[in-house]
Formats: structure tokens, sequence, C-alpha cells
């Protein structure tokens, strides 16, 4: 089972694309909720709101303590900045991937951005990509993969235990890093499931948060 | 605007989801707002309690002050526009900055017109007080929705009210024959598509948040209960008697909005809210929320 970080952000995006790739998924907003888990993902979202939401609830030293049993964790985009090692010109949260990161690195809004890049190692198809507001790695320790370097920054890097995206594979329909993701935490092993869903819409984020009718 | 720059706009504002956005008016309040772990900050010259007090013509904050607050954090910043005023918002847009809110708070500038957003790369976010008025702002191109509210009262009734109002008639769009749509439709001044799309989804296609009257953690518990994404506190923060310690609260019960245990915690300590306002207390011509057509 992997669990998706459920204190803030894009949560349900990440829940819907575990659901057709048909990997059991779990909300986690408390430190019990990491019992168990394979993976956890930490969503995008809002850095200074996910890491105050972590600390005063300890589930900040309750995922360092589920790294070092083995789950694997993935961070997009603000996960990504809650994971690295370093922050530019702020002190780093969970430090768990040896990696500088600079937030919000490319602008306002109207800097966000879709592309598509190729990730020989996540899939054999190109990607497509989001960039919302996104930070940039700007530079990996040694031990630590770069999978997309694009420009003048990294894009994703992974080591054993921990994947960072600073763009959202959660909002494209795309389940390449989701695969790759549960592949990493030993599930679906062997299967090929379906890399895009002729159903997904952008919208299709709603069907878990549709208005109460009971 | 082309459909990917608004799927992307639609999107910054999914990312906001289980946040609160707290209006502040300088720098240290922009601050103190992004410590306590706001999603975003929304700038203004006056929160909405202040011009109610004040009176005269509220319109788009000074852009020096905006352009200072936008320096001073990483958090996205919104910034409102009057009604109807498009060069307000052609302003905003040229700033660079993250989110412009066509605000009723504001005086209005058109009072038959709201913002062609689609004409804009930047996106909008719209107050309603009900569905059809939350689907026309979305078919002018809003990307995320607010209820009204009464803004500056430090009562959530209005908000209250108003969340109510849409989920009664999503409910009654889902549960109707398609023959009845139109007639339903027209009678609340719903676009057609729109109302086609609300019965595909089972609620509004874009994120919809709480505002206008907010002023206690139990407040953002109760709207996000009622079904919102994420919620708004314009003065229910810096016009508190301890900013910090209530935006912590509030972020606190926001995420943690089905948990009477953790919200009861995020309760405890913080000293005075805002004066509250009876709303009939209020005279009529006084009342934001019915600005905006």
């Amino acid at each position: 089972m992997i669990g998706v970080l459920d204190l803030q952000g894009d949560v349900v995006e990440h829940l819907d694309h575990l659901e057709r790739l048909g990997v059991v998924a779990r909300r986690v907003k408390d430190p019990s909720h990491l019992h168990n888990l394979k993976g956890l993902i930490i969503p995008g979202g809002e850095s200074t709101c996910l890491s105050r939401l972590l600390r005063i609830f300890e589930i900040d030293t309750a995922i360092m303590e589920a790294c070092k049993r083995g789950v694997k964790i993935w961070g997009t985009c603000a996960g990504a900045i809650l994971l690295a090692t370093q922050i530019v010109g702020e002190k780093a949260y969970l430090g768990l991937i040896d990696m500088e990161i600079e937030r919000n690195s490319f602008g306002s809004q109207l800097d966000s951005f879709a592309a598509v890049a190729s990730i020989p190692k996540v899939s054999s198809e190109p990607v497509p990509l989001t960039f919302i507001r996104a930070p940039k790695i700007r530079s990996v320790g040694p031990g630590v993969e770069i999978l997309l370097r694009m420009d003048d920054y990294i894009a994703a890097a992974e080591t054993e235990g921990i994947l960072a995206t600073v763009f959202h594979p959660e909002l494209t329909n795309n389940f390449a890093f989701h695969r790759y993701f549960s592949r990493k935490c030993g599930l679906l092993a062997g299967e090929s499931p379906l890399l895009a869903d002729p159903t997904w819409k952008p919208t299709s984020w709603t069907r878990l948060a549709r208005i109460s009718t009971g | 605007m082309d459909t990917k720059r608004y799927e992307l706009n639609v999107q910054l504002a999914q990312m906001l989801k289980g946040g609160v956005i707290m209006d502040v008016t300088n720098v240290e309040q922009a601050k103190i707002a992004e410590d306590a772990g706001a999603v975003a900050v929304m700038a203004l010259e006056r929160v909405p309690s202040d011009i109610r007090t004040q009176g005269g013509v509220a319109r788009m904050s000074d852009p020096t002050m905006i352009a200072e607050i936008k320096r001073a954090v990483s958090v996205p910043v919104m910034a409102k526009a009057r009604i109807g005023h498009f060069v307000e918002a052609q302003v905003l847009e040229a700033m660079n900055i993250d989110y412009i809110d066509e605000s009723e708070v504001l005086t209005p500038a058109d009072e038959e017109c709201h913002i062609d957003k689609t004409k804009f790369s930047i996106p909008f976010v719209c107050g309603a007080r009900n569905l059809g008025e939350a689907l026309r702002r979305i078919a002018e191109g809003a990307a995320m929705i607010r209820t009204k509210g009464e803004a500056g009262t430090g009562n959530v009734v209005e908000a209250v009210r108003h969340m109510r109002t849409m989920n009664r008639e999503i409910r009654q769009l889902l549960s109707m024959p398609l023959e009845e749509v139109t007639g339903y439709a027209k009678v609340n001044g719903i676009p057609y598509e729109q109302a086609l799309k609300v019965r595909k989804l089972g609620r509004l296609p874009v994120v919809n948040f709480a505002a206008g009257g907010l002023a206690t953690p139990a407040d953002a518990a109760l709207m996000m209960q009622l079904g919102c994404d994420g919620v708004f506190v314009g003065s229910g923060i810096f016009k508190s008697s301890d900013p910090a310690r209530r935006a912590r609260a509030i972020v606190k019960a926001t995420a943690y909005f089905r948990d009477p245990l953790k919200i009861l915690e995020a309760s405890m300590d913080l000293g005075e809210a805002m004066p509250g306002l009876e709303i009939s207390a209020i005279p009529e011509n006084q009342l934001l929320a019915g600005r905006g057509w």
C-alpha cells in the first residue's frame, strides 16, 4: 500500500492516479497512518504550510523513521522541497535526499508551464510534465542519480529510498512516474499497466471531492 | 487565454486545497502569514472591516505595496481588482502577481459586466452566493471560486448560506431528469453547458474556497466540513488580539477539519477574536455580497 500525505495540497490527484494504476492507496494524516506502508507520496502544495503541520503533529519524525525502515518516499514540487538536505535561503526540513533546491524558482504563476521530456529510466515514451510555480534542484550530492536535467536545473532525481520531482505527474494523463514509484516500492512488479487512461481528464480529481449527497 | 494556460491556472488553485489564504496589508503581516503556514496571501491596503468602517470608494491597492509584499514572501500573492475594472486587472497582470480576485469587497467599477477573464493569462478567483453566480464567473474565465460571505463582519453566517445554497443547487441538478435541466438553468441563471458539467462532476469544476466572515478555527473547519476546498481569512486574523497565533490555529483546524480534538486544541488560548457584526445591523446599501451580477 502507498500513502499520500494528506495535510494540504493536491492529495486527491495522486490518489486518483494510484487508483487507476490499481495500487491500493491511503491518506496519511497522522503518524499511525504510516503503519504498513511500502511508500509515501508527499504531494504538491505550499512547503511552509506542509512543514509547519508536519512538525506540529510530529509526523516529520515519523516519516524519517519510516524512511529508515525502508519505506520509499516520493516528493512532488513542495514535497521535493521538504525532502531536500538544502534549501536556498532557508533551513531544510526532512533532509532525506542530498540535494540543493530553490523554492518557486521560475517566477510567478505566469511562468508556470507544461513541457515534454524523455526520461528513459522511467518510461520508454516521452513524458508530459507540468510545472506550477515550481522549484529547481540546483545540485545533487554524490550517490544521488539525476533522472532529468533541463536547461540550468535538475527536474528529477533519486536515491534508493527517495524520488524527487519538481513537476507534477499527478496533473497529467500519464502514469509513468506513479508506475515507476510503485515498482520502487516493490508493487506492480512484472505487470505492465496502462501508461495513460483515455477516461482521465484534468477535472478527474473532482471525483474524489464531490459534494456530499448523503 | 488558451486551454493549456487555463488548465495551469486551475491547477495552481488545486495546489492551494486544504489551505488558508490570508489578507495582509504590509510586509510584516505577509511574513507572519507565511510563517504561520498560509498557502497564499491577499495583498490589500485595507482589510474589509476597515473598508466597512472608513467607507469611501475602495479601489485596487497601491502597486508599490503589492510589489513589496511580493518580494517579501515565496507563497503565491493575490490582489484584488474592482468588479468589471479590467484595467486594474491589466495592471495586476503586468505586475506578475499570481492570482487576481475580482472582488465585491472593492467598490464595483461596472454595474453590468464582470471582467472578461478569458482575455487574460493570469488566473482569477471570483465570489459567488449561489451556483448560478459561480458558473457564470467560470463561464467568464474564473479559474477558482469562493463564497462571498459578508466580508469584514467576523460573522460566518453568510458564507454558510452561500455554501449551503451552492450545495443544495448542485444536489438538485444531480437528481433531476435531463429535460428539467434547461428550465432549471434558465431560472437560476446557470449557463446550460456548465450545468451539464456540474451534473457530470457532482461539484464545481474548479476549486471552491470559503470566504467572508471567518474568524475562528471552528469557522474554518465548519466551512471545510460543508465541502469547501480551503478558506480565505480576511480581517479575522490581523484584527484579532494575537494574529500569529490565530493564523497558526486556523491553518491547523483547516487541515484537520474533521477532527474535533485537534480543532479544540487549535481553539485554546487564542485571545480575542475580531469584533463581530450582526448582518441585520448593517444598512442594506452597505452589504457587500449583493455586489456582482
